[in-house]
C-alpha cells in the first residue's frame, strides 16, 4: 500500500542522508522524496512517498523515529491529508491542432502553459500523483513528451493537526 | 583578566577529561598530532597506543563492557579511520557505548581527495548510533558532550565525531565551555515503562501457566542483573539468556535454564516452545535466537520489554509491546506484582518445572572425554574449576566461543564478553586487553582459536608494552571450526578454505613478543599446565590447546526449523 510520510528533522549537513541511507540500508522503498527548510531555517520538512504492509511501514516509522536528528514523523496516510505535486513538462506543439489539444487538456487539467518554443509548449500542473498520472496519460495520447519533471509528493494534514516542534 | 583559551586539540582532551574519561585508545597520524601533543602535556587522560585502529576500537569495546562507561577511541583520518570500521559495526550490534574522536583533512581541502582523506561519517553512517562533523573551534567540548551523551544514553551505541585538522593547530585559540546538562530537541529516550502497559505485562505474567523469562544484553547494559534475579525468583520462573545476555541471572542459580538459541541448550529451547507466556526482556528475537520466524512459539503470548521500539515487533510480534528502560520497567513490574500480592498457581508451576527438570534431564550440553585427544568442551571446563567461576571470560568467534558459552557458568553481569551480533573474529584479545587495564587484579581470559587469534595477534605487542598479562586460551583444532562443522553437515564435508595449513608456532611466537608460551597436547597435562598458566601474575601467557579437531558444538538447532528442532550430536536429533 502507497504511503505518505512526512518527517520533521534538524535542518543539518548530513541529516538527509541519514534518511536516504536508512531507506536503503533496511531495504525500504522510496517512491518520492521532497526536502526543503520550514518557516524555521533550523528544520528540514521532508516528505516520503513509500510503499509496504502494515509491518514494513511500523519498522519505517521506528526507524525513522530513532535517528538523533528527527523529532517527529507521521503517516499521513492514516489520516485526512493534503497531497501535491508539480509537474512541469515540455511536448511537442508542431501544429494547430496540436497546439489546441495540448491548450484544451491544459484547462481541463487546469495547469497552465508557462513557456513556448517555436514547436513546443512547456506546461505546469500541480495536483495528487493520480492527476499528474492522468494528464500526462491524456497529452500522451495527443502529443509527444519531450521530456518531465515531478516535484515528488508534498503533503500536510487536514485540520487543526500540524507536525511542528 | 581575560578568559583563558584553548587549543581545539587541547578542548579535545579537555572535554575528554571533563567527562571522567581515564583511557584513550589509538594510533596516531598526520592529522590528530595536534591531540596527540595536546595528551602529551597532561596527565588526566592517559593514551593506550595499539598496533592496529581496529584493535583500538575492539579494546574500548571490552573496557566498556566490562565497566559500563564509553568506550574513548582516537585514529587518524583516513585508513586510521577506516580501520575503526569493524569495530564500531560490533559495538553497534552490541549496543556499547563508544565515541570514536577520528581526524580529517583540514576543511579546505575536504573534497578534493586529499592525502589520507576519507568521508569517515560516510563510511560508518549505518553502523552508528550518530555522527558529528566538528567544523569549528569552539564547538569542539559540546559536541565531544553530546557524543557521549547519546553514546551511553537510551539504548547505547557507537557515535563518531570527525575533527578536520584546521580547527586543532595551535594558532586558533578559544574560549573552554562545556555543557554539564546535555538537551537536544530531537533526541529524548523514554524511561519508563507506560503503566497501562506495565498492568497488562503483570496480568499476562501472572496468569500464564508456562511462563518462560527470556533475557538478553539489555539487562546486562543497564546494570538489571539483581533486578532479573528478584523477579524470576518472585514468580519461580524457568530463566533463559542469550549469548549476549549471559550472567544477567548468575549461571549456576536453579531457575536458569540455560542459554537458548542455535547452541542454546534443549531445556531452554524446548521451554520457549511450550511456553504460554514469554517475557522477553532486553533481548531482540534475533535470527540466532528464533530459527525459523514463522516456526516460532505459535502459542505464546509475547511480552517484549525494550528501550528500542525498533527491536519490538521487528521479527516476532509482540502482544503486549513495553517500551523502557530495563532497570527501571523491572522495577516497575516488581511494585505492581507487589501490589497484586502475587503469589505463583503452585500447582501450574510445579507440573511446568517437572516437564522442564524432564527436558533438563537429558543434559544436551555433554560431550565424551574418552581416553584420546582433548576435547576443546574438558578445557573450557578445567579453566572454569581453576578461576572459581570468577575470570572475565572474552571471547573470540567460532566454536571456542559456543563451548565457552556452554560451560563456563557466568555468576555476574559483564563477565561473558563476545561479538555477538557482528561476530568478529579478532575481537577477543583486544577486548580482553580493555578488561585487564580496568581490572589489573582479576583473571582476564581469552579464550580463542587458532584462527580468530591471528586477526588481531599484532597486538601481543601492545600487551607487553602496558603489561596487560591476560591469559590466552586458544582451543587449537588445526582449522575454522565452526566454517568446518557447517560444511560437515550441509556441504556433504567438502572443506573448502577451512584448513589452517601453516600455522605458526604459537608458543615460539609468544615468546618472540616477549611473553610466556604453552603447548598443551596432553590430556593428562592439561589441569596442571593450565593451573601454572594462571598461576603466572605478571606475564601474558599463550596457551596453545591442541583439541579434537573433529568435535562438533552440540546442540544446534535444524535449519528452518522451530525453535526446539535441534540436534543433540552427530546425527541424533531431539
Amino acid at each position: 500500500m502507497r504511503r505518505i510520510l512526512s518527517i520533521l528533522l534538524e535542518n543539518e549537513p548530513g541529516s538527509l542522508s541519514r534518511i536516504v541511507g536508512l531507506f536503503s540500508q533496511r531495504a525500504f522503498n522510496i517512491e518520492s522524496l521532497t526536502v526543503a527548510p520550514t518557516e524555521d531555517n533550523s528544520l528540514s520538512r521532508i516528505t516520503i512517498a513509500t510503499s509496504g504492509d502494515d509491518r514494513v511501514l511500523e519498522q519505517i516509522v521506528k526507524q525513522v523515529n530513532k535517528l538523533i536528528d528527527v523529532i517527529k514523523i507521521t503517516d499521513l496516510t492514516e489520516r485526512d491529508h493534503v497531497e501535491r505535486e508539480i509537474i512541469l513538462i515540455k511536448v511537442l506543439a508542431m501544429n494547430d491542432k496540436a497546439r489546441t489539444e495540448i491548450k484544451r487538456i491544459t484547462d481541463i487539467f487546469r495547469g497552465s502553459i508557462v513557456d513556448i518554443g517555436k514547436q513546443v509548449y512547456t506546461v505546469e500542473l500541480t495536483g495528487n500523483a493520480e492527476k499528474i498520472n492522468a494528464f500526462i496519460k491524456t497529452l500522451a495520447y495527443e502529443t509527444e513528451i519531450i521530456e518531465s519533471v515531478r516535484s515528488g509528493s508534498v503533503g500536510i494534514a487536514r485540520g487543526e493537526k500540524a507536525l511542528r516542534i | 583578566m581575560a578568559n583563558e583559551t584553548f587549543t581545539g586539540a587541547e578542548m579535545v582532551v579537555k572535554a575528554l577529561s571533563a567527562l571522567d574519561v581515564k583511557y584513550v585508545f589509538g594510533y596516531p597520524g598526520g592529522s590528530v598530532l595536534d591531540i596527540y601533543d595536546a595528551i602529551f602535556q597532561q596527565q588526566d587522560v592517559a593514551h593506550i597506543l595499539v598496533r592496529h585502529e581496529q584493535a583500538a576500537t575492539h579494546m574500548a569495546d571490552g573496557y566498556s563492557r566490562a565497566t559500563g562507561e564509553v568506550g574513548v577511541v582516537l585514529a587518524t583520518s583516513g585508513p586510521g579511520a577506516t580501520n575503526c570500521v569493524t569495530g564500531i559495526a560490533t559495538a553497534y550490534m552490541d549496543s556499547i557505548p563508544m565515541v570514536v574522536l577520528a581526524g580529517q583533512v583540514p576543511t579546505n581541502l575536504i573534497g578534493d581527495d586529499a592525502f589520507q582523506e576519507t568521508d569517515i561519517v560516510g563510511c560508518s553512517r549505518p553502523i552508528v548510533k550518530h555522527s558529528f562533523n566538528c567544523r569549528s573551534l569552539e564547538d569542539i567540548p559540546n559536541v565531544i558532550a553530546k557524543a557521549f551523551y547519546i553514546a551511553k544514553s537510551g539504548r547505547p551505541g557507537p557515535v563518531v565525531v570527525e575533527l578536520p585538522k584546521d580547527i586543532l593547530i595551535p594558532q586558533h585559540k578559544a574560549e573552554f565551555h562545556i555543557e554539564k546538562q546535555i538537551k537536544m530537541r530531537s533526541y529524548n529516550p523514554t524511561k519508563k515503562g507506560h503503566p497501562k502497559q506495565i498492568r497488562k505485562a503483570v496480568n499476562a505474567i501472572t496468569q500464564a501457566k508456562r511462563l518462560v523469562v527470556y533475557s538478553g544484553g539489555g539487562v546486562i547494559l543497564a546494570d538489571a542483573a539483581d533486578l532479573l534475579t528478584e523477579l524470576v525468583e518472585q514468580l519461580n520462573a524457568p530463566c533463559t539468556n542469550t549469548l549476549m545476555g549471559l550472567g544477567g541471572i548468575p549461571g549456576t542459580h536453579k531457575n536458569f535454564i540455560g542459554m537458548l538459541g542455535m547452541h542454546g541448550s534443549l531445556e531452554a529451547n524446548k521451554a520457549m516452545a511450550n511456553a504460554d507466556v514469554i517475557l522477553a526482556l532486553g533481548a531482540r528475537f534475533d535470527d540466532r535466537v528464533t530459527n525459523n520466524v514463522k516456526k516460532f512459539c505459535p502459542n505464546a503470548t509475547i511480552v517484549h520489554v525494550d528501550i528500542d521500539p525498533t527491536s519490538i515487533s521487528k521479527t516476532i510480534n509482540a502482544h503486549i509491546p513495553v517500551v523502557g528502560l530495563i532497570d527501571v520497567v523491572l522495577k516497575q513490574l516488581l511494585t505492581e506484582l507487589k501490589e497484586k500480592q502475587y503469589q505463583p498457581d503452585e500447582q501450574a508451576n510445579s507440573s511446568w518445572w517437572q516437564q522442564i527438570n524432564e527436558w533438563r534431564s537429558m543434559k544436551s550440553i555433554s560431550y565424551e572425554q574418552g581416553e584420546g585427544k582433548i576435547k576443546p568442551q574438558r578445557v573450557v571446563e578445567a579453566m572454569y574449576k581453576i578461576t572459581n567461576g570468577e575470570a572475565y571470560v572474552c571471547s573470540d568467534v567460532g566454536q571456542h566461543q559456543m563451548f565457552a558459552a556452554q560451560y563456563y557458568p557466568f555468576d555476574k553481569p559483564r563477565q561473558w564478553i563476545n561479538s555477538g551480533g557482528l561476530g568478529t573474529m579478532g575481537f577477543g584479545l583486544p577486548a580482553a586487553m580493555g578488561v585487564k587495564l580496568a581490572f589489573p587484579d582479576s583473571h582476564v581470559i581469552c579464550i580463542t582459536g587458532d584462527g580468530s587469534i591471528q586477526m588481531n595477534i599484532q597486538e601481543l605487542s601492545t600487551c607487553l608494552q602496558y603489561q596487560l598479562p591476560v591469559v590466552i586460551i586458544s582451543l587449537n583444532n588445526r582449522s575454522l571450526g565452526m566454517v568446518r562443522q557447517w560444511q560437515d553437515m550441509i556441504y556433504d564435508g567438502r572443506h573448502s578454505s577451512s584448513y589452517m595449513e601453516s600455522l605458526p608456532d604459537f608458543v615460539a611466537l609468544a615468546e618472540a613478543y616477549g611473553h610466556v608460551g604453552i603447548q598443551i597436547n596432553d590430556l593428562n597435562e592439561l589441569d596442571s599446565k593450565l593451573e601454572q598458566a594462571f598461576s603466572i601474575k605478571n606475564r601474558l601467557v599463550f596457551v596453545d590447546v591442541l583439541v579434537d579437531e573433529l568435535e562438533h558444538v552440540y546442540p544446534m538447532q535444524i535449519r528452518h526449523g522451530a525453535v526446539d528442532d535441534m540436534w543433540l550430536g552427530k546425527g541424533v536429533k531431539a
